[in-house]
């Protein structure tokens, strides 16, 4: 019951503050494929906040960390060829799409935004697809 | 400056609220995504954040500017592409391969885990690829 509906709830509110604070002071949706993105490839010119953004998730990581290691637990069976080509993926599809979960799926839908709705239904739809074509690859196995 | 501050303090949180609500280990996300063994956590954390922000947002769009800038970065298109849909596709694909999108990818930074590491590494060579492609290929929209 907890970890199924009342910490997913509790996190969400957070993740939702987070996004909040971001539009509030700096006018800025919480795009975490687009931050990376502007950072690194595009190198965007106009401060630091990107930066600061990325550094403030690492450093929420590292206070997880000690927390409990379990936060980063990984039973998923997903391995090092698997995630390469996961991530390769993540990086080609967000950029061209122009959003991931959190700038269509959380930020976009919150403003009610017809672009990021679609997008978030085709992401989950083709997750699902992915995760079913992988079950069936690997014989069943969960 | 002080934008950096408050950047900073929005990552600090984002980062608590994927961890809190299990977004940080991939079997939540993949369980999501598995009609025949769902997990329904990933719909809790995205009805909380969107309560919350859907709700913030409607409040804060009626002030003239943000608290720290003159104007509004918010994206206004409305076009439904053939970019905006193969590429929430690829996504799609990619975040059931691996169970990382890249918020919990760059938090799992933290851990130090070699599958993290390369799941990030691996998205930002993915986005220079694309960069590229678009840069050199006339692609529409």
């Amino acid at each position: 019951m907890n970890e199924l509906i009342i910490l997913p709830i509790t996190g969400g509110a957070l993740i939702g503050l987070a996004a909040t604070l971001m539009l509030l002071f700096n006018g800025r949706i919480t795009g975490i494929s687009g931050i990376i993105n502007d950072t690194f490839v595009a190198r965007k010119n106009d401060g630091h906040w990107r930066l600061a953004f990325i550094a403030g998730l690492i450093f929420g990581g590292l206070i997880l960390r000690l927390i409990s290691p379990d936060i980063f637990e990984n039973t998923s069976g997903r391995n090092l060829i698997m995630l390469t080509a996961a991530g390769f993926l993540v990086g080609f599809g967000t950029v061209m799409g122009g959003g991931c979960t959190s700038g269509h799926g959380i930020c976009g839908t919150s403003r009610l935004s017809v672009r990021s709705l679609i997008a978030t239904v085709t992401f989950i739809i083709f997750g699902v697809l992915s995760v079913t074509a992988i079950r069936f690859l690997q014989g069943g196995t969960p | 400056m002080t934008r950096s501050i408050v950047a900073f303090i929005s990552g600090l949180i984002f980062a608590l609220g994927l961890g809190i609500s299990g977004m940080t280990q991939p079997q939540n996300v993949i369980g999501f995504l598995d009609l025949t063994n769902w997990n329904p956590s990933l719909l809790f954390v995205m009805a909380g954040a969107v309560t919350i922000h859907g709700l913030s947002f409607f409040i804060i769009r009626n002030r003239p500017s943000p608290l720290l800038d003159t104007t509004w970065h918010i994206p206004k298109r409305k076009d439904i592409t053939p970019k905006l849909l193969i590429g929430a596709t690829i996504f799609g694909i990619g975040w059931g391969l691996g169970g990382y999108c890249p918020g919990p990818g760059v938090t799992a930074i933290a851990s130090g885990q070699l599958g993290a590491l390369t799941f990030v590494a691996s998205m930002v060579t993915g986005m220079f690829v694309y960069s590229y492609i678009e840069r050199n290929l006339p692609l529409r929209n």
